[in-house]
């Protein structure tokens, strides 16, 4: 919010060798679960790196430290460079900067408080001293920027007379309150409706043209994390297998995973392929 | 797709009885040939359920079917009229002839007993002339048909991942050897490859039994690439039918046509998703490093 | 065959394990027995969602539950009760005027007869109202805030808290109610009515604050919280504002509860003697009554009316127990309601099937 982010010294957020291990209890047994293993990488102001993963591969985890809900184990998250501290105005200044937009577009909001309430707490807390004109003010502006209109009506709603696609720009503009430089977005469209998906992500994109927000995407979608952003970083099992920039990843992978993934992605122009392939499989005599 | 049907819905509605009622389902003719798959294809609240449910008399209050006719032709030559069935009939009929694999099917295992009992219960409900024996043989055979190996007949449903305990759900389906099996997003929960796994075994499957499949989901690239004929469903209403590569390449109607393109293409076009301005960054193809190769 | 390798991340083993839900659908993962297969896990959960996105009301009325015969029912009783409680003993006798006639049965002067010793036994009743009620007020008052605290901060804040605080609620959990009361009272020779409130409440709390504690361990996984203090908001704040508000419902319901539980334990209590000594209650006059031998002298009107009492006023908390519980729960408003629907419009002749089968053979 404070760095002015030109070019020449883009702003940037960096994960370095981020390492998360969880205890896990069963019974008397303890055993260690390393979700991230030591995982590194910048994003930068203005640009979208994706992160491609199946369930297991610490993506979601990731997402989480960097939004601070989960302490790594070891390793650092730099904002301009600068470690992020744990207490005090420097932890309240990246809230300030780095904002996430959750998963599950039910989940996400209160269901007992209004829009307007979600979008005037992050308001109110990165601009100490804000009167209420002003602030219903950028409430409706921000409900507007996310196409929610008329935002006067929307934003005295609840969430549940709200869609999921709505829920889900509600969740966008919330993000968006605090005046955020970068957006974690963990699988923000996998909850919806499959026609509303590419509204929502071409809504993301205008966003980060509009603002120069660097966005990490999470998704195990191949196709969008493709057309969507710059730079596509594989994992699996909290290791990074591949990184690249998007197009090269998908049209040309190196690692043994992401043929797996890419090879195992429904693809239409594969119709009636598998059909093929099982009865050949099953005339050979294979079980 | 040997020309014969083996279910034949006509002009099927089924409304849900609320306050002003609802019409989930509007005037649905549907036919579904020996060993075929069928792609139903939709979004939420398109019916597609609800449909699925119908034929099979599944639905519960406030859903009731309002008018339609569902006749289900076995393979001995006699056909059924689904909707006339009662009570002993009916439950003859069910998973015997018609079986269905429930959306979020993974958590549908009862969590306190174990496999074998679960597949035990359906012989013990629908064969009650099985002897234990029987019954275990038959159970082991099953787990066999679907990959999963017989010694997990033990397990109890959490000590099995997702994928194993869709399996299971698909064993337990195919416990009768019905004609028809109904799935209804059976691998919408599962990572892309444990799904493609089941799919894989599905279509095995279906060439060994020669069962027919309704699938549905509303993943349109994976219907079109396994199903022989996709219905598109909107608003209660089959708004297109047709066989898979022509849905595919001559979408008809525009709903077809939009659902179409919310799928980029993950080789080709990047339909009508909008990237950034910085296009260039993504059009050149810098080297992309692999984990042994170290970070890029 | 590819391996069935899934490593679950246990933090966001919720997103993890639940299917994909698409936007305006709810899935209910029920958990089903193989023979019921015939019948779908999951009920139309659209339609649901959808009745409850029109009965949307506003803030705290959105909490408030439905007007239903059984709220109705519930809220005459209890308001009943509370108001003879209060305007009762204005008008009748002094209930420790021993004055009377002995044993009377129900008569125009005594409404409801006289007691061994010559108290009204209507005046009496009016009195106990008064003080069984305040005893299960405060009692329950007291649980309240135990079982909140022990229940709230432990599930919400975890870590060492959660260790103490389990640890002391386990143990009052184990240690038997009533015994314990028992034991408590039986040291204290002169007792007053808020003395046995307050040892019914301390003794009360541990299973309401078991659940407010699994409660807030699950809220507090939930996306809007983790959202919340992502966008910066403090602990406090967030227990008041974000959580606590959802919580309503279920600390109403459990409040009812502790207040139905204070007034059943101190009958009981008093039955055995133990009850405050000096004050008249429900119980007091139930205890008097057995030593009195109403019941072999035929003398009904002694103790049925202590007894039916005590009887309703749990009856009529329970039933808005259960409406509350519909708020929490909205399935079984619904459930009962689309049966309803769907035998009325099969009777008007709408459903294809009703040709054929009563009921379509659904269950």
């Amino acid at each position: 919010m404070t760095a002015e982010s030109t070019p020449s010294t883009p702003r940037t957020l960096e994960a370095r060798n981020l390492v998360k291990d969880f205890r896990l209890r069963s019974g008397l047994k303890v055993s260690t679960l390393h979700a991230v293993k030591d995982v590194s990488f910048t994003l930068e102001a203005g640009r979208t790196i994706a992160l491609v993963g199946e369930s297991g591969s610490g993506k979601s985890t990731i997402a989480k430290m960097l939004a601070r809900l989960e302490t790594p184990t070891s390793g650092q998250i730099l904002l301009d460079g600068k470690p992020a501290s744990r207490s005090g105005r420097d932890a309240a200044a990246y809230r300030g900067d780095v904002q996430m937009v959750f998963q599950d577009p039910f989940a996400s909001l209160n269901p007992f408080h209004s829009i307007a309430h979600h979008l005037e707490r992050p308001l109110k807390i990165h601009n100490p001293g804000i009167g209420r004109a002003e602030l219903r003010k950028r409430t409706l502006e921000l409900l507007d920027r996310v196409r929610l209109s008329p935002s006067d009506r929307m934003a005295d709603r609840r969430p549940h007379e709200l869609s999921g696609g709505q829920r889900q720009r509600v969740a966008i503009a919330r993000a968006l309150a605090p005046g955020a430089q970068f957006i974690v977005a963990d699988e923000p469209v996998s909850m919806l409706d499959v026609s509303i998906r590419l509204g929502v992500l071409n809504l993301l994109a205008q966003l980060q043209r509009e603002d120069h927000l660097g966005v990490l995407y999470i998704t195990h979608d191949l196709a969008t994390a493709r057309h969507f952003s710059d730079e596509i970083l594989v994992m699996y099992r909290g290791d990074i297998v591949e990184r690249g920039p998007a197009d090269t990843v998908i049209l040309d992978p190196q690692h043994d995973y992401t043929r797996t993934l890419l090879g195992a992605a429904p693809d239409p122009e594969n119709q009636g392929m598998l059909r093929d392939e099982v009865r050949r499989e099953l005339s050979a005599g294979r079980p | 797709m040997t020309g014969d049907a083996v279910l034949t819905a006509t002009n099927v509605s089924i409304e849900y009885e609320v306050d002003p009622p609802v019409k989930a389902v509007r005037n649905v003719s549907l036919t579904l040939n020996r060993g075929e798959i069928l792609g139903l294809a939709g979004e939420s609240g398109c019916g597609k359920t609800t449909l699925a449910y119908g034929m099979n008399r599944l639905l519960k209050p406030p859903a009731l079917m309002t008018a339609g006719e569902v006749v289900f032709h076995d393979r001995t030559g006699e056909d059924i009229d689904v909707v006339a069935l009662a009570d002993e009939e009916l439950r003859r009929f069910r998973w015997d002839k018609v079986s269905m694999v429930f959306q979020g099917a993974m958590n549908s295992l009862n969590p306190v007993i174990n496999i074998r009992a679960q597949l035990f219960d359906v012989f013990t409900t629908h064969r009650p002339d099985m002897s234990k024996r029987q019954k275990q043989q038959r159970s082991e055979e099953l787990l066999e048909l679907v990959g999963v190996d017989p010694k997990r007949l033990t397990s109890f449903p959490h000590e099995l991942s997702g994928g194993m305990r869709q399996r299971v759900m698909i064993a337990m389906a195919l416990a009768l050897d019905p004609q028809v099996m109904i799935m209804d997003e059976p691998t919408t929960a599962l990572d892309v490859v444990v799904q493609r796994g089941i799919i894989r075994e599905i279509m095995r499957l279906r060439e060994k039994l020669g069962f027919a499949v309704i699938f549905i989901t509303h993943d349109l690239p994976m219907l079109i690439e396994i199903s022989d004929r996709i219905a598109v469903m909107l608003q209660g209403e089959i708004v297109e039918l047709g066989m898979a590569t022509d849905v595919y390449r001559r979408p008809q109607h525009e709903y077809t046509k939009r659902l179409l393109s919310s799928f980029p293409s993950l080789r080709g076009e990047r339909g009508d998703f909008v990237r950034t301005g910085a296009q260039s960054v993504s059009a050149t193809l810098g080297p992309s490093a692999t984990l042994e190769g170290g970070a890029a | 065959m590819s391996e069935e390798t899934e490593v679950t991340d246990p933090r966001s083993a919720s997103a993890v394990d639940e299917p994909q839900t698409l936007s305006d659908r709810t899935i209910d993962p029920a958990i089903i027995a193989p023979a019921a297969i015939m019948t779908p896990p999951v009920t139309v959960d659209i339609v649901t969602a959808r009745e409850e996105a029109r009965d949307a009301r506003r803030g705290f009325r959105q909490l408030m539950p439905r007007m239903s015969l059984k709220l109705a029912i519930g809220l005459i009783i209890v308001v009943g009760i509370v108001l003879f409680a209060i305007v009762a003993p204005i008008f009748a006798q002094d209930p420790y005027d021993s004055d009377n006639p002995a044993l009377q049965p129900p008569s125009p002067e005594h409404i409801l007869g006289t007691t061994k010793l010559g108290y009204d036994v209507f005046a009496q009743l009016a009195t106990g109202a008064r003080g069984s009620l305040m005893v299960g007020l405060i009692a329950g008052l007291i649980a309240l805030v135990l079982s909140l605290f022990f229940g709230i901060v432990a599930g919400y804040k975890g870590g060492w808290w959660d260790e103490i605080l389990s640890l002391f609620t386990n143990i009052m959990l184990v240690i038997p109610g009533l015994p314990l009361v028992m034991v408590i009272s039986s040291y204290i020779p002169v007792r007053s009515w808020l003395l046995v409130a307050v040892v019914l409440g301390i003794t009360g709390w541990a299973g309401s604050a078991v659940v407010l504690r699994a409660l807030s361990r699950s809220v507090r996984a939930r996306d809007y919280v983790a959202a919340s203090r992502v966008a910066g908001e403090k602990s406090g704040r967030i227990i008041f504002v974000e959580i606590l508000p959802n919580l309503l419902p279920l600390l109403t319901a459990q409040f009812l509860f502790a207040i139905i539980f204070a007034i059943l334990g101190e009958a009981g209590l008093s039955y055995l003697g133990l009850g405050p000594t000096g004050s008249i209650t429900w119980g007091t006059m139930l205890n008097e009554a057995q030593s009195g031998q109403a019941l072999g002298q035929g003398a009904w009107w002694w103790f049925v009316p202590p007894g039916l009492m005590i009887a309703l006023l749990g009856a009529g908390l329970s039933l808005i127990n259960f409406s509350i519980d519909e708020i929490i729960n909205p399935k079984l408003r619904l459930a009962p309601q689309n049966a309803r629907r769907v035998r009325q419009a099969k009777r008007a002749g709408r459903g294809v099937e009703a040709a054929h089968t009563p009921n379509g053979a659904e269950a």
